[in-house]
């Protein structure tokens, strides 16, 4: 690991003085330590932020109010999460382990790098970690990789399986920065590739996440996070879907969609959502609208078998989420 | 660079970062950087206080077996994938590879060493002896701390669920179903 300041704030206003460019905010460290093991990230200076004030849960008028520093653990087993959006508590539960729920943030869980491992070995090249060297999962291993929202220039997923939950749910984050604070939709927040994969996200150098306000929606208690992957536990999804939908008489009132393990970002699925409104809710109004959430996916050459898997996921995670079968 | 009384350095390379500390408060949260570019953590391990001199970039995992002796933690992937190396900070069951040892300044850390009471193994120790819940041994203190969060969690009831709940350790030797069989006995006793 290379050489480092190391600072401690306890005032949001005092961490982001501390900030400065080539400076890393430190959270539970959980993917942060892990790639300055590996040199792919090299900060001089690293920023224990683990004693701001961003703690809490809170219902509000506002929604759910969840505090960047809260830890997995305790998102999930939260007792008002669980009975606001039990999503939000299954995504979390579905991610990594135990070990690592205790110790990982919520911020730091938004933060976590889009990647592949490619970008985590420093010996090959990555437009990523360096831009302009190349992106050698385009031509190489690339079973894991994206079918949406992929540039020619970058094809990782976003790992994150909260994130498509917060996304789903039309989840927003408070930014904190030197000149105020600011609101993002979560799915704003995080950028497309394009030429510049190295740039993930709008957060600005020496602003932070403070929390994450989730709207609350009655019915979005009829959901369910459905995630798919190579062996039962811990690990990465191939692809995850997170639905919760609103079913009265028999027809679909409102749907939230979104994808996990397919897209460069979070991918909310606003296409099939807008064709499921209105419709029968049977297994087959669901097939005929899991259709057009492959619309433009670009397959890679180990990874076509995601446009079939992800299409099939939304209809068992709406089955499942509206309760039919 | 700024420096408030709530902040303090400690600037791995040989360079000294020359805080001047001005209250007590600093003191509370750690130690200032000293001379040599080390930072001074006090922690409690396994109930003893103790306080070494750190370069901000040891792991926690480092600390415990290079400067304390304390060799039952055991560094399997060094990459936070396997569970060989998780102990207990403040009663909870983390990763000691992922965490930087300057992170836990005033905490309490518990290793596989503290968990007995004097010669009396903890339940779950005798649990893994009785089922033979090892092989070769290398995972099985990491199995061990997370087996003891894991037996008081109310809602970890089937085998299914304990599965999952251990997920986050690895035994190569593949001591699984009697891994599960002491962890089962251990929760009823
Ligand atoms: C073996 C393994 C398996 C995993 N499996 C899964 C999985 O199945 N699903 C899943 O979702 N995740 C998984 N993860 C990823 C894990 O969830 C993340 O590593 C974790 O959530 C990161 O949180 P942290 O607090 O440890 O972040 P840190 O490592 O402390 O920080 C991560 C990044 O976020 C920045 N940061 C932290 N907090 C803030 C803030 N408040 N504002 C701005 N920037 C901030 C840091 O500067 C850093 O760049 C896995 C990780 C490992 C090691
Ligand atoms: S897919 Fe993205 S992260 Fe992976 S090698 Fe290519 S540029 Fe790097
Ligand atoms: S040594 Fe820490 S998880 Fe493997
Ligand atoms: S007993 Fe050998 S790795 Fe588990």
């Amino acid at each position: 690991m290379r050489a480092f300041d190391y600072a401690t704030a306890s005032t949001v206003d005092d961490a982001l003085k501390l900030a400065r460019p080539g400076s890393a905010f430190l959270a539970g460290g959980t993917t942060l330590v892990d790639l300055m093991k590996l040199d792919v990230l090299t900060p001089d200076r690293v920023i224990d932020v683990n004693s701001l004030p961003l703690k809490g849960i809170r219902l509000h008028a506002g929604g759910l109010r969840i505090g960047a520093l809260e830890r997995m653990s305790d998102v999930a087993a939260h007792p008002v999460v669980r009975a606001v959006h039990p999503m939000i508590s299954k995504a979390l539960l579905l991610s990594a382990s135990g070990q690592l729920r205790n110790m990982a943030s919520i911020g730091g869980n938004l933060m976590q790098r889009t990647r592949c491992d490619y970008f985590r070995d420093v010996t090959s090249a990555c437009n990523k970690r360096r831009p302009g060297s190349g992106c050698p999962a385009l031509t190489g291993v690339n079973r894991g990789h994206a079918i949406l929202g992929t540039s020619d220039s970058c094809v990782a997923t976003h790992a994150s399986d909260v994130a498509v939950a917060f996304v789903a749910l039309g989840a927003q984050v408070v930014l904190r920065g030197k000149d105020g604070g600011r609101t993002v939709a979560l799915e704003d927040f995080y950028l497309l590739p394009g030429s510049t994969p190295d740039r993930e996200n709008v957060l600005g150098p020496g602003e932070l996440i403070a929390e994450v306000v989730v709207p609350v929606l009655p019915w979005a208690r009829h959901s369910t996070y459905l995630k798919i992957r190579d062996r039962q536990s811990y690990e990465f999804a191939l692809t995850s879907v997170a639905a919760a939908v609103d079913v009265k008489r028999g027809v679909v009132q409102d749907v939230r969609l979104a994808a996990g393990g397919v897209g460069t970002k979070p991918w909310r699925l606003r296409a099939v959502e807008e064709a499921l409104k209105g419709g029968v809710a049977v297994e087959r109004t669901f097939a005929d609208a899991a259709e057009s959430a492959v619309d433009g996916a670009r397959p890679l050459a180990h990874n076509a078998f995601k446009t079939s898997l992800l299409k099939r996921s939304i209809v068992r995670a709406l089955l499942d989420a509206a309760g039919v079968r | 660079m700024t420096t408030s009384r709530r902040q303090f350095f400690g600037r791995a390379a040989a360079v000294s970062a020359g805080v001047a500390l001005t209250s007590p408060l600093a003191e509370a949260i750690a130690a200032p950087a000293n001379d040599t570019g080390l930072v001074d953590v006090a922690f409690r391990v396994n109930g003893e206080r103790r306080r070494l001199s750190l370069d901000p970039c040891v792991t926690l995992l480092d600390a415990l077996r290079e400067r304390l002796q304390l060799t039952g933690t055991k560094k399997g992937c060094d990459r936070g994938q396997c569970g060989a190396c998780t102990v207990h900070v403040d009663d909870r069951r983390v990763l000691s590879c992922l965490t930087l040892a300057v992170t836990v300044q005033g905490k309490d850390v518990t290793t596989i060493e503290g968990i007995s009471d004097g010669d009396e193994l903890h339940p779950v120790q005798r649990a893994f002896i009785e089922h033979d819940g090892f092989q070769c041994g290398f995972c099985t203190s990491g199995q061990i701390m997370s087996a003891v969060e894991v037996v008081e969690e109310r809602e970890v009831r089937t085998d299914d669920q304990i599965r999952e709940a251990m997920s986050g350790n690895i035994c190569r030797c593949g001591a699984y179903p009697n891994i599960l069989a002491a962890i089962k006995q251990a929760r009823e006793s």
